[in-house]
């Protein structure tokens, strides 16, 4: 028997997916709103940068000067660079930039799509003549998708350099020297999956995002339920695609 | 009495009905609306006279009956074809809807940046200030609409509906929430500027006053259906206790 919290995830499961479809039935048909689209590209990549840049050099640094010790036990401090390199590019690079980036983004997104839904402006949208679902949904979650790899690849690389400078703390390694062991430790097999599931969480941050938000109810109390259920249901789901990933990997003899 | 049933019919509704849930709003409701006439849907709060225009604009669909615009069954319409019309149809909402993320200019130019691609930007800069013109409100062009107060709001919310020159116009609570001066402000500029440029329009009031000032056929709405139509003189006239209750108010 399934009880009706139950019932109630899986009908907005159903109705998330079903959402999903929308999109891509919309978004692959004329007319393009490429301004739009451009437009959020920027206030989502652009405007996140300063956040996530600043996360993932903290992050870098933080991991470097902590491992060291364990490693140092058994003498292979050398290993540094090619550990960091590892666990940032496959792992925690693209799931912390994410989890930001579900912070940030997810819930501005649904506070705003939400606030234009109470205050009626999705409805005035609509009644002057333009699809509303291409115009908010279909643009934002493009720039979502698009943005969050690239998102990704600038935090891995600022992770790495603040790594570097945690790396001569306590030793002196050129740049040239961690570089060369930071690309040694790494295969396309790492970075690829990495880059291609980032794809994936930026996806669910903006389709979770615009959901909440295209569907809010309830006034203002509404609105901030779209935003704050946004951040979670995205977070979690992040964690889910991850799952996901690294069992496809594994399956696929990738890790 | 207006001449009007010689007229074209531009909104033509029949048996119309819509329910939310168990609760029956509209409930068999009929009603021509002729080119150039105002019609005043007079009704309490909650009876479904916010459904009925947004039924007709297509924001809502009905559960039966047919609702012809311009010759045109909104419910048979694919998406396109609708966006069409609606380019016909001015819709001046309760709170205005303005984009509150868009400046004043940023709000007028929207409509037009959707549906006109052969303007230039001097073209549609233009027809920009000749809108504030026309609501006397020039030099809120470069505002927010946070910074303008209610009565400026709903201008710019009606210089933004009728930026298109749409056909026909649908007025929700034109006066609700503002004071008797700037309600009667408001009012003046709608039969203005529906004279200016001949629109056809359904007003959706509980106010009387607005009734009396716009309408050239009024409608009585209750129990979703269409009780009485006819002119204001006719209708502050009928005995039917139902009616007098919307007029007694005047007196």
């Amino acid at each position: 028997m399934i009880s009706g919290k139950w019932l109630t995830f899986l009908d907005e499961v159903g109705a998330i997916g079903n959402f999903a479809g929308r999109f891509f039935r919309e978004g692959l048909k004329p007319r393009y709103e490429w301004q739009e689209l451009f437009r959020q590209c920027f206030i989502i990549g652009y405007k996140s940068l300063p956040l996530v840049g600043i996360t993932a050099a903290i992050m870098g640094l933080v991991l470097t000067v902590q491992s060291r010790p364990t490693l140092a036990e058994f003498g292979a401090e050398s290993w540094l660079p090619a550990m960091v390199a590892v666990s940032v590019v496959r792992e925690i690079g693209p799931v912390i930039t994410a989890l930001i980036c579900a912070g940030k983004i997810g819930s501005s997104i649904g506070a705003e799509l939400g606030s234009m839904k109470v205050t009626e402006q999705i409805d005035a949208m609509e009644v002057s003549g333009t699809n509303p679902f291409k115009y908010l949904v279909v643009t934002r979650v493009l720039a979502t998708t698009l943005m969050l790899p690239v998102l990704v690849i600038i935090a891995d690389l600022l992770a790495l350099y603040a790594s570097y400078l945690g790396v001569n703390i306590k030793d002196a390694v050129s740049f040239k020297l961690y570089i060369n062991q930071v690309f040694d430790a790494l295969a396309y097999s790492d970075f690829i999956p990495a880059f291609v599931k980032s794809y994936f969480f930026g996806f669910a941050i903006g389709i979770v995002g615009c959901y909440k938000g295209y569907n809010s109810m309830k006034g203002t109390e509404g609105v901030g339920h779209s935003a704050n259920s946004s951040v979670v249901i995205a977070s979690l789901l992040i964690f889910v695609i991850d799952l996901i990933a690294v069992q496809f990997t594994d399956m696929l003899g990738l890790n | 009495m207006n001449d009007s049933p010689d007229k074209e019919i531009v909104i033509e509704i029949t048996s119309l009905k819509k329910a939310f849930g168990t609760n029956k709003v509209l409930d068999g409701f009929d009603l021509n609306v002729h080119r150039g006439e105002n019609v005043v849907v007079l009704g309490k709060s909650g009876s479904g006279k916010s459904v009925l225009i947004k039924c007709v604009v297509g924001l809502l669909k009905q559960d039966s009956g047919t609702i012809k615009v311009l010759g045109n069954e909104i419910s048979e319409m694919k998406q396109e074809a609708l966006d069409e019309i609606r380019v016909k149809i001015g819709f001046l909402f309760q709170n205005n809807a303005l984009y509150d993320s868009m400046t004043v200019r940023e709000n007028l130019e929207f409509p037009m940046r959707r549906h006109w691609f052969n303007q230039t930007k001097e073209e549609i800069d233009g027809l920009v200030k000749e809108a504030l013109e026309n609501v006397g409100l020039s030099h809120t062009i470069d505002m927010m609409p946070a910074d303008l107060s209610g009565g400026m709001r709903k201008r710019i919310g009606l210089a933004r509906t009728l930026i298109l020159k749409p056909e026909i116009v649908l007025y929700d609570e034109p006066t609700t929430g503002l004071d008797p001066i700037t309600g009667k402000e408001i009012v003046d500029l709608m039969m203005s500027l529906q004279k200016k440029y001949n629109i056809s329009s359904i007003i959706i009031s509980h106010d009387i006053q607005v009734a009396h000032k716009t309408g050239n056929k009024i409608v009585v709405l209750l129990e979703g259906k269409n009780y009485a139509e006819g002119t204001f003189e006719e209708l502050s006239k009928n005995p039917d206790p139902k009616i007098k209750q919307f007029f007694e108010s005047m007196q």
